[in-house]
């Protein structure tokens, strides 16, 4: 589903603020596949979802999604194939327009001068009620009048609207307090395994990063040097994470660190 | 001051602040919705009358009006490709078009800096003759000006409720997430400034043909006249539709006409009004901000007061 062959990035290169982000990632994920993402801040998670997304242009290698080569295109033509969520809530929606208007943008049905039609509203209000949030009362309050989970949520829902190829979480319930976070895993949880969205997830959380998902990879100095697979993921505890991650690295993890970054 | 005069400048105020509105339309397009400040705006507006001018002289009253909305589109798009394309700063690249189309103006007019349309056809005066005799006949200005403020605004109203419209607002709202919606903002950018600059075009065709006459100056100071409009427009309807905030932004610039008839009949000098939107500008846009910081403001004073009470 997605190949990132021999991806690397060097930012500033040349200058003292030269900095190696990615060296060479190579990373193929299975159709339906769940990874869940972990490694110190600069370790290089959100650089390669960057790169994924196509934020900046890379120094070598190619991204490959679905069989289609991906390395060139501009940002917003990839996002017809990838959702996206951030680890900001105002990141993902327009807070000046109405719910069902920032649903409407991102499900994106009908031609430029197509408008929001009955159905489209019942859909949302649908869709919506799903979150169990109350949102689909107030579609037509504008969104920057919603608390940081119910954005989330709500960009997470205009994510997977049109349900794409492959969703890329980059710590989107961190800045959450600790109930809304788990409510926000939940629904995250759910939308995709209904549609079997092949799916990348950053988190600091090692539990989470443990109970959800298929597979689990660690990345240091811009590159994976761990990955977990299936059977031998579900008998893993937070230690023996650790113990891995100094086999991989080659150095420890600071486990209190990374929780609390 | 006999009725009559009141009344007859009253009448004024309104031409001159519909058909301005027309601008402030524009404004509230590019600036309120894109977030975009169209620097160009006074170069587009005297670009739609030089245009809407010739097209007239040359004998074509109906086809000017499209010819004047179409030259505002060109220099929108090419404002809009100078900031998406081109890598400009978007303040500069309207400063820069805003300069070139000063040659581009005066080529236009033919060389001169002035036309005069005494003995033209437009639509004014083609209206004027049909209605002669009716109760109506004075009123021709009026009504074309009115005609086409309810044109835009209606097309307004259902424009920004497309998809295509949502998406310009998103463009003004967060960036990010109309990339993340697969709508390239390069393409949302360029045509909210090509349709925004076209009404300019139409408002500056029809302030010069109503007036019968287009200098090179037409448009100067228009911009901080708009904007002061629609900050007064703003302040009356801030919420609602489309329609509603568009009609606000009409008002706004009626409001800012009356204002402005009534100061001069205080005796201030004409030459004043670029001064006095300039004030309406300032105000409109830190009367908030003051306001805001006023509790504050108090308490500090306050406590100062109180320490040196006690000392």
């Amino acid at each position: 589903m997605l190949k990132l062959q021999n991806i690397s990035k060097t930012f500033n290169p040349g200058t003292v603020n030269e900095k190696t982000a990615l060296c060479g990632v190579n990373l193929h994920l299975e159709k339906g596949d769940f990874a869940t993402i972990i490694g110190s801040n600069g370790a290089g998670k959100s650089t390669m979802f960057n790169a994924i997304c196509g934020d900046f242009m890379t120094d070598s290698g190619s991204v490959i999604l679905d069989d289609e080569n991906i390395t060139f295109l501009p940002v917003h033509e990839r996002a017809k194939r990838i959702g996206r969520l951030y680890q900001d809530p105002m990141r993902g929606s327009a807070p000046g327009m109405s719910i069902e208007e920032n649903l409407s943008l991102a499900a994106g049905h009908g031609g430029w001068f197509s408008r929001i039609s009955k159905a489209d509203k019942d859909r949302f209000r649908e869709k919506l009620s799903l979150l169990g949030m109350g949102l689909e009362d107030r579609m037509k309050q504008p969104v920057g009048l919603l608390s940081g989970g119910q954005r989330q949520a709500l960009t997470l829902m205009m994510a997977t609207m049109d349900v794409p190829k492959l969703l890329l979480l980059d710590e989107h319930t961190a800045a959450l307090d600790p109930a809304t976070a788990e409510k926000v895993l939940e629904i995250t949880k759910n939308i995709v395994t209904e549609h079997k969205i092949t799916t990348l997830m950053v988190t600091h959380n090692m539990q989470n990063a443990i109970d959800m998902g298929n597979r689990i990879l660690m990345m240091d100095s811009g590159n994976i040097v761990l990955d977990i697979k299936d059977d031998v993921k579900k008998g893993l505890t937070v230690s023996d994470l650790l113990d891995r991650f100094k086999e991989g690295s080659g150095k420890s993890l600071d486990n209190d660190r990374i929780l609390l970054s | 001051m006999s009725l009559s005069i009141v009344l007859n400048l009253g009448e004024t105020a309104l031409q001159l602040g519909l058909i301005c509105s027309l601008t402030v339309l524009a404004l509230f397009l590019s600036y309120s919705m894109l977030n975009v400040c169209d620097l160009s705006t006074d170069g587009c507006f005297t670009l739609g009358a030089c245009v809407g001018a010739t097209v007239a002289i040359a004998g074509h009253p109906f086809l000017s009006i499209p010819a004047a909305m179409l030259a505002g589109t060109l220099s929108g798009f090419v404002t809009a490709f100078l900031q998406t394309r081109m890598g400009v700063d978007s303040l500069l690249a309207g400063i820069i078009v805003n300069t070139a189309l000063y040659s581009i103006n005066i080529a236009v007019m033919g060389g001169s800096s002035l036309l005069n349309m005494n003995k033209t056809e437009t639509v004014f005066t083609m209206l004027k003759a049909s209605l002669k005799g009716t109760a109506l006949a004075d009123r021709h200005v009026l009504i074309v000006a009115l005609i086409a403020v309810v044109v835009i605004v209606l097309f307004l109203g259902f424009f920004l409720t497309t998809r295509l419209g949502l998406a310009i607002r998103a463009t003004g709202n967060n960036e990010d997430m109309v990339k993340s919606s697969s709508i390239n903002p390069v393409f949302t950018t360029t045509i909210g400034l090509c349709v925004a600059n076209a009404f300019t075009g139409l408002s500056g065709c029809l302030l010069g043909q109503s007036q019968k006459s287009v200098s090179i100056d037409i448009g100067t100071g228009m911009l901080t006249v708009a904007l002061a409009s629609l900050l007064i427009g703003r302040t009356f309807v801030s919420k609602g539709g489309i329609i509603k905030r568009a009609v606000g932004v009409v008002i706004g610039s009626i409001i800012f006409r009356i204002v402005y008839t009534i100061a001069l009949r205080f005796n201030m000098p004409a030459f004043m009004l670029k001064f006095v939107s300039s004030v309406i500008v300032v105000i409109a846009i830190s009367a908030p901000y003051l306001k805001s910081r006023y509790p504050m403001m108090k308490r500090k004073f306050e406590a100062m007061r109180g320490e040196k009470k006690n000392a």
